[in-house]
């Protein structure tokens, strides 16, 4: 009886451990992203850092401003997310209202498989396919540039937005649209005046979910914005807060300076990410208290 | 334009708009599906799959990378896995404080949300560095943990709520203790879930570069047991792919690893999906 008692007590233990174990991730990511990535900036100075606009990171007099990838970060994310939401609501809205169910059928697992297909595979489709079509299209000397990067970023948004936007539109009472078409509306009308703006906390939380996919993005946009760190403009060649990370780490040397400004970078894109998620979390509490 | 006209005529639009989007967005999938399989299928041949890259046959083969991928997804299932469903469990069974509960939820939410390179940031940082493991396959496993602890805690999760609370009570008051009735009847009825957290992982996994990138390396060396494969650093096939294609101007191989890479997440979707359709029918068979 007392063994059966201590196992009790042992696997109590345990599984309270395993609760644990993701809000100490989640500390220990918090803390060693602060303590690296805080040194740079004090050196640097938080506003030379910040808004500085020149990235000369291995000059011979180095220059640490980052203003061009946090500015070229917003800007991916509003681009991808101007082609993506209208886009992915509308498919949302044919999933959840309109799709007959063997058409529903066919739209969900090619949305379901676009989640699944790794950035490295859509960097490699935007690199062959894209840059050289935009480089034509628009006669310009290189495709590699912001342009680019936002329709693929577009694309990698598009299933987050969709499938919280569609769970989202699904979950709105029948009674409200039974009312409206009741009322002398059509079914399209209902959807559109009815059913979205019912639904509008949860198509808000995947429009969310979208934007911190495209803050976050690091390979895919690597193979295709260019990676030099220009002032953001649709034709130039851009680096993002991800790539800016990615394209400098692996020869930056251990302890210089740079290194450390690459953490800073870091750190500024995990604070970006944790107003996103925060962010995210409120409209999907006030979703579920509708 | 009568009223009732101009109705008909925005109602048609919306429809256009609505139909238009949808099939943008199949035409998408069916554009890269085809021309990667069109230009990656013929260039996967044995001897891309079977052998490691030569310099002095001047050969380039992933065989190094599939090793590499499998004992990553390998690893980190083996770690996360208990982990995940521990977590899960202590959740939905144990747990008393809704507080606690809301704590741990929002802190899976957030690492759900921490894109991949921050992962590869602090992975370099924490098992490279500090603990000294080394750009090696562990450090990248490790760093996968973390990454795939939420999907594995929240599969589980909604599978352990679909348990019916009878089935517990029944365990409870024939005299089971409670760790006996979580072995014995809770877990057994949502292995799906847990399966279906499995495959979610692995494909997680199987996309990775970000994050591995600066914890395993890119290397293409075929360690000469499993041990000594965790403390050498290597490429994953995702890995593989973004050095063939950027670094290397390789793009036949690039292509070719697309293809499997793309191969793995139907079977990966596929598989969901024939768990969930398993589950769902023994549930109605109940």
């Amino acid at each position: 009886m007392k063994l059966k008692h201590s196992i009790e007590r042992i696997m109590n233990m345990v599984f309270f451990v395993c609760g644990m174990v993701s809000i100490a991730a989640v500390a220990l990511i918090t803390i060693y992203m602060i303590w690296a990535g805080l040194p740079a900036i004090v050196k640097i100075g938080p506003i030379d850092f910040l808004f500085g606009t020149v990235w000369k990171s291995t000059a011979a007099e180095p220059q640490f401003g980052i203003l061009p990838f946090i500015l070229t970060s917003v800007w991916g994310m509003f681009g991808a997310l101007l082609i993506g939401v209208p886009v992915g609501l509308f498919t949302a809205i044919f999933l959840a209202k309109l799709a007959p169910a063997k058409l529903g059928n066919v739209v969900r697992p090619a949305v379901e498989l676009l989640a699944g297909i790794p950035s490295v595979v859509y960097g490699l489709i935007g690199m062959i396919v894209l840059v050289p079509a935009v480089m034509d299209f628009f006669k310009l000397k290189s495709g590699s540039n912001l342009f680019s990067a936002i329709l693929v970023l577009s694309i990698m948004v598009l299933p987050n937005i969709i499938s919280v936007s569609e769970t989202a539109l699904r979950a709105v009472p029948e009674e409200y649209e039974e009312a409206s078409l009741g009322l002398g509306a059509t079914w399209i009308e209902t959807v559109f005046k009815v059913s979205v703006p019912a639904a509008k906390s949860g198509i808000v939380a995947g429009i969310v979910l979208g934007a911190g996919r495209a803050v976050g993005e690091a390979m895919a946009v690597m193979m295709v914005a260019g990676n030099v760190a220009n002032m953001p403009g649709l034709f130039k060649s851009v680096r993002f807060l991800t790539t800016a990370v990615a394209s400098e780490m692996s020869y930056a040397a251990d302890g210089s300076l740079q290194k450390q400004a690459l953490f800073s970078i870091g750190l500024v894109l995990f604070v970006f990410i944790m107003l996103i998620n925060w962010a995210l979390n409120r409209f999907l509490k006030r979703g579920e208290k509708q | 334009m009568s009223h009732s006209q101009k109705r008909k005529f925005k109602e048609n639009l919306l429809k256009v708009l609505v139909y238009g989007c949808a099939f943008c967005t199949v035409a998408i999938l069916v554009a890269l599906l085809g021309y990667i399989f069109v230009r990656g299928l013929p260039n996967i041949t044995w001897q891309l799959l079977s052998t490691k890259p030569s310099i002095i046959r001047d050969t380039i083969g992933i065989l190094p990378n599939l090793l590499n991928t499998l004992y990553v997804i390998l690893l980190t299932l083996v770690i996360a896995l208990p982990l995940g469903v521990g977590a899960a469990v202590y959740l939905t069974e144990y747990a008393t404080s809704k507080r606690f509960i809301a704590v741990v939820e929002f802190t899976t939410e957030t690492l759900a949300g921490i894109p991949s390179i921050i992962y590869g940031l602090v992975g370099m940082l924490v098992f490279v560095q500090v603990l000294g493991f080394g750009t090696s396959l562990l450090s990248g496993s490790l760093t996968l943990v973390i990454m795939t602890l939420p999907t594995i805690i929240r599969t589980t999760q909604e599978s352990l709520k679909t348990v019916p609370a009878g089935y517990r009570e029944g365990a409870l008051g024939l005299g089971a203790t409670k760790w006996y009735m979580i072995r014995t009847i809770v877990l057994p009825s949502s292995i799906s879930g847990i399966i279906t957290g499995c495959i979610l992982a692995i494909g997680r996994i199987v996309g990775e570069s970000a994050a591995l990138l600066f914890t395993a390396g890119s290397a293409t060396i075929i360690a000469s047991n499993i041990l000594e494969a965790y403390s050498r650093g290597g490429g994953t096939l995702s890995v593989a792919l973004y050095i063939y294609a950027s670094e290397r101007g390789e793009f036949e191989v690039a292509f070719a690893i697309a293809a499997i890479l793309l191969i793995l997440v139907f079977l990966i979707n596929m598989a969901t999906r024939l768990v969930q359709k398993t589950l769902n029918g023994k549930e109605q068979a109940k």
